[in-house]
């Protein structure tokens, strides 16, 4: 499970290295998340470029990461392929989450003001 | 061709991309009924399907869908107690590609598909699902589900009508 992490103005970006979230990662995924979701910025958002693929159980994943966030912070996606958007739009669960086309567009001027 | 070998070797017996040659339209595939062997089966679906050029709304259909079975069959019909093998083949008849998948493990709940129906999402966020999705999928995005016990033997059969996967 490759997770990075770079805090962006008052947003923490987590970059997923996998190009799947599937049963075989799911759970790591989850505890992975946790760590870095633990402390930092309030503001929290999967950045899944790299991701081609989720099963049931990465989005279950996905989910808990949510779940497991502090009441103070939000957890928010970007970058969806169409694969993985298509299980999230199916589920409904792209009701649930906000979902950003990139990460510029989540964050706005951010990036810019960072420096 | 290392990426071929890296994951195709010591694997089921037919996997590499002659699975599915294109002068004959099927597909069949013999897999231990294990998470790392599912894994490397379903890119080797992929890779066997190739020759159809699916369009990626299409291969991302298929892929859900055989995820979703396979992964069920070994979380489910091949516990800690019970081992096999996974046996799918899948053919095409016109714009269908029509799925069997075979094994030896336990039988369904009932001996039926499950309902998998969908969850109720205006909960508070605690109370959010982190499973039961995998039928719900596949009844979505699949027709003519149908599932039969047999002695020992499971088998599964079920369409994807390749003309719905866009408005999926």
């Amino acid at each position: 499970m490759q997770l990075t992490f770079q805090d962006i103005a008052d947003t923490r970006v987590i970059v997923v290295g996998d190009n799947r979230i599937d049963a075989a990662i799911a759970i790591s995924f989850k505890d992975r998340m946790r760590e870095l979701t633990e402390t930092g910025p309030n503001r929290i958002l999967v950045d899944m470029t790299c991701v081609d693929f989720i099963d049931s159980s990465g989005l279950g994943a996905i989910v808990a990461a949510m779940k497991q966030v502090a009441d103070s912070k939000s957890l928010e996606l970007a970058n969806l392929s169409s694969t993985v958007k298509k299980v999230f739009r199916l589920t409904r669960m792209d009701t649930v989450f906000a979902i950003h086309p990139s990460i510029d567009a989540a964050i706005g001027g951010g990036i810019a003001n960072a420096g | 061709m290392l990426a071929k070998k890296l994951c195709f070797t010591g694997c089921a017996n037919d996997l590499h991309d002659k699975a599915l040659p294109a002068q004959k339209a099927e597909m069949n595939l013999v897999f231990p009924g294990n998470a790392l062997a599912v894994r490397r089966a379903l890119k080797a679906s992929m890779v066997g399907l190739r020759h159809l050029d699916l369009s990626q709304d299409e291969k991302g259909v298929v892929e859900i869908v055989l995820a979703e079975v396979l992964n069920n069959i070994v979380e489910h019909a091949y516990d800690d107690t019970h081992t096999g093998v996974i046996e799918l083949t899948v053919s095409r008849q016109d714009d269908d590609l029509i799925f069997l998948v075979l094994d030896d493990g336990l039988p369904l709940p009932e001996a039926k598909v499950p309902a998998g129906a969908a969850h109720n999402l205006n909960t508070p966020t605690s109370d959010l699902p982190e499973g039961g999705f995998g039928w719900f999928l596949i009844k979505q995005l699949t027709r003519n589900l149908s599932y039969q016990r047999s002695g020992n033997r499971n088998r599964l059969s079920f369409s994807i009508a390749l003309k719905d996967t866009q408005s999926f």
